[in-house]
Order: structure tokens, then C-alpha cells, then sequence
């Protein structure tokens, strides 16, 4: 996540001191992403050194300073809203590590390890609508975080519930066998570009 | 409490020799007043049809079902209609509400059934609409009504007068995310008030909102999660890792 940017949307709202950012930062995401007060500085100072923001008072970066965007800085910011999250090459997922490695170990029940990963992702998202169900309709930033976690892990549920089928439906194979599309497959992924 | 629902080893086999299916074997499961069950599995896992013998539409093979202290397979026809009248609600992924009655006549039905005068029937049906915030809807038709409006009518018929259990089939299955959202609410909410409810789910969105997820798998109950410790969790350092 940028904290860059968050501040700089921030600083976008009106003139605002450093410590005065960090306490609405973590209230709007819902104190989901502390961030130290050095963090928050050091972020101003490298914002303020590329003509993005700029401060009155003391000098420096301290807590007396009044930070305010500069005309740089919206256009940065407006561009960083627009420009899509990069989601190719794929992240390296430790889960879809381990279910790949799993299907070649000798002994490994496939299905159970799925249930074991399963069932730890639906209580973390029996954790999460916990937390929902205690959130007032009027507290949509905090809302809209745990929506985006929920999401996130139920991507991951159904990717284990895929698997599932997927194993279910294949026929037997010799576990040396090489997989005829296998080396291909990582140079197609590459090969999706935005 | 007691168990509001119990299935005691319940297995459950459609048809015979090579074209018999198991649909349920050897499933244990308790659920008690206040406390709602997910229960998610693939498709052909045994879902509906657990919901089917826990609702008794359906009998198992063998084993026993234990509704609110009483075993169905000694009770006669009768007296098992009376307990699926009195004490069962069900909630369907497509309302089923009828459509030539309003919203708290489609609530107050099951009482008048049951032979409930209907004044008192009426202000029963119409304290639950307002546990559910449908005052405002109660003198709607269902085709005034939205999905999620809908739904949540379907739940106050299902638990009005002294139902002890809630059966649920993929209730927000045709519902956006948010509608869906009001409805589990609306259901942990019904469940949390002291009746057991059981909901089948494919949407693991939607049994989050329950008290605890049960899997099946091939007929088999083979795993469910454990009480969280609670929502602080999340939000210590390091809570993602």
C-alpha cells in the first residue's frame, strides 16, 4: 500500500500538520494499518523534497509544520488514482506453492490438506464478519477494509474448492509423470500484460 | 441448553443395488436454541438432503433424529406433522411467499394453520416483521417487495410462534451482496433470539456469518471450525501474518 499517496490524498483536503495525518489515516482505514509517527515524517519530507507537498512554520519536518499540496502533487496524485494495482506477473502465493508440491509428495492426502487450509480461511472470515457485524452502517471506510478481506480470502476459498474438483475429476496419473503443458504454462502468465 | 436438532449417526441411501446413492453416511451433528450452523460442501455432498432429515421432509436409512428432546421415529404420522407445523420454519432460496397474500398475512399463515385466531396470529407476525425491520413492509404483496425484502418476510414465517428451528437452502442464493448481507444479519439475529438455525451454503461469505461452519464431503461430515476468539484479534500487529 502507498502511504505516500494516502497522505498525499490526504494533504489534497486542505492544509494539515503531521500528526493530524497519521490520526485520520488510521481512523479512515479503520486502524487496520498503524502507522509510527516516524513513518508519517519521513513520508512528508520526501514528498515535500519532490515539490509534491509544501510546508509552513518552523522548518523542517516537525510537528509544528502545516503541510499543503502543490499543483505537482494533485496531478501525482489524480495519475496514482487512475493507474491500475499491478496484478501481473501473479504474486508468489505460498498456497498454491504448497498445493503444487503437495501433488508430487508421496503420502499426502490432497483433499484433507485442502480442508486443512479451507477451514483456517473460513474462521479468519468468521473473525472478520464478527467484526462486521458490530460496524454501523455509517462507518463505511472501516466496512469497505473488512469487505475487501472477506473478499480476498473467499477468492482463496474458492480457488481451494476448485482444486478440489479439479483433483476429484483428473484422471490417475504416475506421480513422475512430467505434465505435458507444464513449462509453458509460467511463460503464458507472463505473457498477460495489462 | 439442550440440542435443539440432533442427527445421530444418520445415513441416507436413494435407490438400491448398482444405482445406489449414498447421500449421507454416519453424520453426527448437534445444534442448539440460539445458535446457527453453516453447512457447506460441494455440490452432491449431501447438503440438501441433510437439511431435508434435520427438516423432517425426509427419513433417513438409519439413525436418529432428535427434535426439541423428541425422536422423530417414535413419533406417529400425526404427531410428526404437528412438531414440522409447530416447531420447524423453513427459508428456500426463492421466498416462496404466496403471492395473493401481504406480508404479514404470508407470516401470520403458519399460526392460522395452526389454528391460531386471527388477531393474535396478525400481532404475532407483525412483533416479528419489527424484529426484523419490515414494519413499514407488513402490508406489502410480494411483488412490492425487493429480494432481500423478500427474504427476510420468508425468515419472520419461518420463525414466528414457538419455532425451535430454522432450515435454510441457499437463502441468499439469489440475492446481490448486500441484500445477501441483511439477510444473514436477519437470520443470526432470528438464531441469537433462541432459535437453532441450520443453513446450507456453497458462499463461504455467507457461513461466516454463522456460529460455526460445518464441511461435508461425499455424505461425510469430515471437519468444522472452531469458535474464533474474537474480533480484537484482527486488529493486533501482526494479525495477517
Amino acid at each position: 500500500m502507498s502511504i505516500r499517496h494516502a497522505l498525499l490524498a490526504l494533504i489534497s483536503e486542505g492544509p494539515k500538520y503531521g500528526l493530524q495525518l497519521r490520526q485520520e489515516f488510521e481512523s479512515r482505514t479503520g486502524e487496520v494499518w498503524p502507522l509510527n509517527v516516524g513513518q508519517v515524517y519521513t513520508t512528508l519530507q520526501r514528498l515535500e523534497r519532490d515539490g509534491l507537498v509544501e510546508s509552513e512554520g518552523s522548518g523542517g519536518a516537525g510537528p509544528q509544520n502545516v503541510f499543503t499540496i502543490t499543483p505537482t502533487g494533485s496531478g501525482e496524485l489524480n495519475e496514482w488514482l487512475r493507474t491500475p494495482p499491478d496484478v501481473v506477473p501473479p504474486p508468489r502465493d505460498e498456497l498454491v506453492i504448497k498445493v503444487l508440491v503437495a501433488m508430487r509428495v508421496p503420502g499426502v492426502d490432497l483433499p484433507e490438506l485442502l480442508q486443512v487450509h479451507r477451514r483456517h480461511l473460513v474462521q479468519a472470515m468468521q473473525e472478520y464478519t464478527r467484526l462486521k457485524s458490530e460496524i454501523t452502517e455509517d462507518e463505511v471506510e472501516l466496512s469497505l477494509v473488512v469487505d475487501s478481506e472477506l473478499f480476498r480470502i473467499e477468492a482463496i476459498v474458492r480457488w481451494l474448492d476448485t482444486a478440489d474438483a479439479r483433483f476429484k475429476r483428473r484422471p490417475a496419473r504416475a506421480a513422475s509423470e512430467e505434465p505435458a503443458s507444464a513449462p509453458r504454462v509460467g511463460r503464458k502468465i507472463a505473457g498477460i500484460r495489462r | 441448553m439442550s440440542a435443539a436438532v440432533e442427527l445421530r449417526q444418520v445415513s441416507k441411501v436413494y435407490g438400491s443395488g448398482p444405482t445406489e446413492v449414498h447421500a449421507l453416511r454416519e453424520v453426527d451433528l448437534s445444534v442448539r436454541g440460539g445458535e446457527l450452523v453453516a453447512v457447506m460442501g460441494p455440490s452432491g455432498s449431501g447438503k440438501s438432503t441433510l437439511l431435508t432429515i434435520a427438516g423432517t421432509l425426509e427419513e433417513p436409512t438409519s439413525g436418529d433424529v432428535v427434535i426439541a428432546g423428541q425422536e422423530l421415529a417414535r413419533l406417529s404420522r400425526n404427531d410428526r406433522a404437528r412438531l414440522r407445523r409447530r416447531s420447524i420454519g423453513y427459508v428456500f432460496q426463492d421466498f416462496n411467499l404466496l403471492a395473493g397474500l401481504t406480508a404479514v398475512e404470508n407470516v401470520a399463515l403458519p399460526l392460522e394453520l395452526d389454528g391460531v385466531r386471527v388477531k393474535a396470529a396478525r400481532s404475532a407476525a407483525m412483533e416479528v416483521l419489527a424484529k426484523l425491520d419490515l414494519t413499514e413492509r407488513a402490508t406489502r404483496y410480494p411483488d412490492e417487495l425487493s429480494g432481500g425484502e423478500s427474504q427476510r418476510v420468508a425468515i419472520a414465517r419461518a420463525v414466528v410462534g414457538e419455532r425451535r428451528l430454522l432450515l435454510a437452502d441457499e437463502p441468499t442464493g439469489a440475492l446481490d451482496s448486500l441484500s445477501a448481507e441483511t439477510v444473514m444479519r436477519m437470520l443470526r439475529l432470528a438464531s441469537h433470539d433462541g432459535v437453532a438455525g441450520v443453513v446450507v451454503t456453497h458462499d463461504a461469505q455467507m457461513a461466516s456469518w454463522a456460529d460455526r461452519v460445518v464441511f461435508l464431503r461425499d455424505g461425510r461430515l469430515i471437519d468444522q471450525t472452531a469458535p474464533g476468539p474474537g474480533p480484537e484479534s484482527l486488529l493486533a500487529p501482526g494479525a495477517n501474518q
